[in-house]
């Protein structure tokens, strides 16, 4: 049976901004009928995104970014067609995050046949919990982003 | 396998008088949590080198007081994304230890998959993913899998079967939420198990296929006479239990842990800095003061695959690490076999604890190396007092020194080439620094 498209949520939700990813998740959980997208929350460390798009026909992760853009600005990537830039998510000083995950499952051909990425720019990433008001006036329209991915025909 | 090798360039020439050379890496790379390293060479005479940790300090220790002991596991565990099984077998067999609770064969059994399950994803990621990449000359793992793709295949699928018994046991790869003081919340069924017996399988032929390709490394040449500290028990690879023992002859009980080995503060670094009580002498702990304590408790197919890759019975090389690591992986591979053979699912699978006040220990090998708690519990069962001594604090005057050594015996290095060898030595240790940093009282020194 064909699965649905996996939509993956990733930040940590004590650091403040970077709670982005695992909000989305949580709002889509309350508001998505069963069986349209699969959700799934995890840190960002590489090796475990690769083993969570393995094999999948269509994926959306949504993720905090620090690009210079302003706070809250939205951006989307087609990672199948486009690299994903190194130093726009950051990860941990282990570096083998979103950026790294993606161009390592590229030569290893275990890219999804589609996968976007909705980056959302964060403002504050240090302790605690609450969206800074940039970023969480995005939150809707990066729900609505990370939609339209996964209701989109290739 | 071979690669472009950092310190194949022309030495520099350097005049007498030449100013003060110094090598600094500001945010280094490739290790979990943030450190850096300063050298401060002169006349190619090496005057000064630190290892900081400037993750910020955490206060484990300090907000455990007044917790309930059941929490200790959970709290502790978020010491550490990688190493969370090292801290909630440390807690949990403290607070056992401290309510007078046995718990069965059966239990420790599985507690001892799950424990194989974390050094086997721990140890394959930092092996292949983060370490391996240096020996080649290769910036990141990236590189690596670009010239070699059947190297990190295998070390994703290697670290993923650590992750799924994390799962299946556990609940969960990062933070497990079935593990509790006295056993567990639920025992997976003995079929949920034994169907990763096929992976399992494939893992032992990975493993030792890894480390054979790790064996072809050209390893820097830099030997110590390491001063080895580790779990040991006479009947098994000390993982979960066991006493105290150096290389030395000293063999002792978890508890008089504090006797011979102090933690000492050192301005340059928000880590503590562990040291043998009576002389101030580092020591190692981890992989290599494992396998050179415990070689004879090693399975002889985990031998084989030592000898196969090339390591000596006693490891002098600290470089060498990556290669003990592999022949860890191997044996707990062939270890989490053994066992879900054997495995029915313990009834109860939690021991209850009567609660009273107690004092207790805990101490078991995180992948990093020996890792110890101590708690004091008052009559309700809350704790009055927590003591945690992770790896890396342990480690971090060993890091210094072969550093020290490595500098010295690397000066007609060019400075970038200089740098890649330092961090690559730091790397020997697969350092947690933010495991390395959560003590409680805070020195200022002010003028």
């Amino acid at each position: 049976m064909r699965r649905p498209p996996l939509v993956i949520g990733i930040g940590h939700r004590l650091r403040q901004d970077d709670a982005i990813g695992p909000m989305v998740i949580d709002r889509l959980r309350a508001t998505e009928p069963g069986g349209r997208m699969d959700l799934l929350e995890l840190s960002g460390e590489g090796a475990a995104l690769i083993e969570a798009w393995d094999g999948r026909e269509a994926v959306v992760v949504i993720d905090a970014m620090r690009s210079g853009r302003p706070p809250g600005a939205l951006v989307r990537l087609d990672a199948v067609v486009e690299p994903c830039p190194a130093d726009t998510f950051r990860h941990s000083s282990h570096q083998f995050g979103l950026a790294a995950a993606i161009e390592m499952a590229r030569v290893l051909g275990r890219l999804p046949r589609r996968l976007t990425v909705v980056g959302v720019e964060g403002e504050r990433f240090g302790f605690g919990d609450g969206l800074t008001p940039a970023v969480a006036d995005a939150l809707k329209e990066a729900m609505a982003l990370v939609c339209a991915a996964v209701t989109e025909r290739p | 396998m071979t690669g472009p090798r950092a310190g194949s360039r022309k030495p520099a020439r350097r005049k007498a008088s030449a100013p003060p050379r110094v090598i600094k890496v500001d945010a280094l790379a490739r290790v979990e949590g943030e450190g850096a390293l300063y050298v401060r060479v002169k006349d190619n005479v090496v005057q000064d080198i630190k290892f900081r940790i400037f993750e910020p300090p955490r206060f484990f220790e300090a907000f455990l007081q007044g917790r309930y002991h059941a929490e200790a596991p959970d709290i502790t565990a978020r010491i550490c994304g990688i190493c969370p099984i090292a801290y909630i077998m440390g807690a949990s067999h403290a607070m056992e230890d401290a309510l007078g609770i046995e718990t069965t064969a059966a239990i420790e059994q599985l507690r001892r998959i799950l424990y194989c399950g974390e050094w086997i994803q721990s140890h394959v990621l930092h092996a292949a993913m983060l370490h391996a990449p240096d020996f080649l000359g290769l910036d990141d793992s990236l590189q690596l899998a670009k010239q070699n793709p059947d190297v990190v295949v295998d070390a994703l699928r290697l670290k993923k079967l650590g992750n799924t018994l994390m799962e299946v046991i556990g609940g969960r790869a990062v933070h497990p939420v079935n593990t509790r003081v006295g056993g567990f919340y639920k025992a997976p069924t003995r079929s949920a198990l034994t169907e990763l017996l096929p992976e399992l399988r494939w893992g032992l032929e990975a493993a030792a296929r890894l480390a054979r390709v790790f064996g072809g490394f050209d390893f820097p040449r830099f030997e110590d006479d390491y001063l080895c500290v580790s779990l040991h028990h006479p009947d098994i690879y000390a993982i979960d239990r066991g006493r105290l023992i150096d290389n030395r002859g000293l063999d002792i009980p978890i508890e008089a842990f504090p006797d011979h080995f102090e933690e000492q503060h050192v301005a340059h670094s928000n880590a503590l800095h562990g040291v043998r009580k009576a002389d101030s002498v580092p020591y190692l702990v981890g992989p290599i003061a494992r396998y050179n304590n415990n070689f004879d408790q090693l399975s002889d197919n985990a031998k084989a695959v030592a000898a196969d890759c090339g390591l000596p019975r006693v490891v002098r090389n600290p470089f060498q690490s990556i290669l003990v690591r592999m022949v860890e992986s191997f044996y707990a591979v062939e270890e989490v076999i053994r066992l879900v053979e054997i495995y029915q699912p313990p009834d109860p699978p939690a021991i209850e604890p009567v609660i009273g006040e107690g004092e207790g220990t805990g101490c078991t090998e995180a992948p990093r190396g020996v890792c110890w708690h101590r708690y004091a519990l008052d009559d309700t069962g809350h704790i009055t007092a927590a003591q945690i001594v992770p790896p890396t604090s342990q480690n971090q005057p060993r890091i210094e020194r072969d550093l020290l050594g490595v500098v010295e015996a690397s000066l007609q290095l060019e400075d970038e080439a200089l740098k890649w060898r330092c961090e690559q030595a730091i790397r020997n240790y697969d350092p947690c620094i933010s495991c390395a940093t959560h003590f409680l009282t805070l020195t200022i020194d002010r003028e």
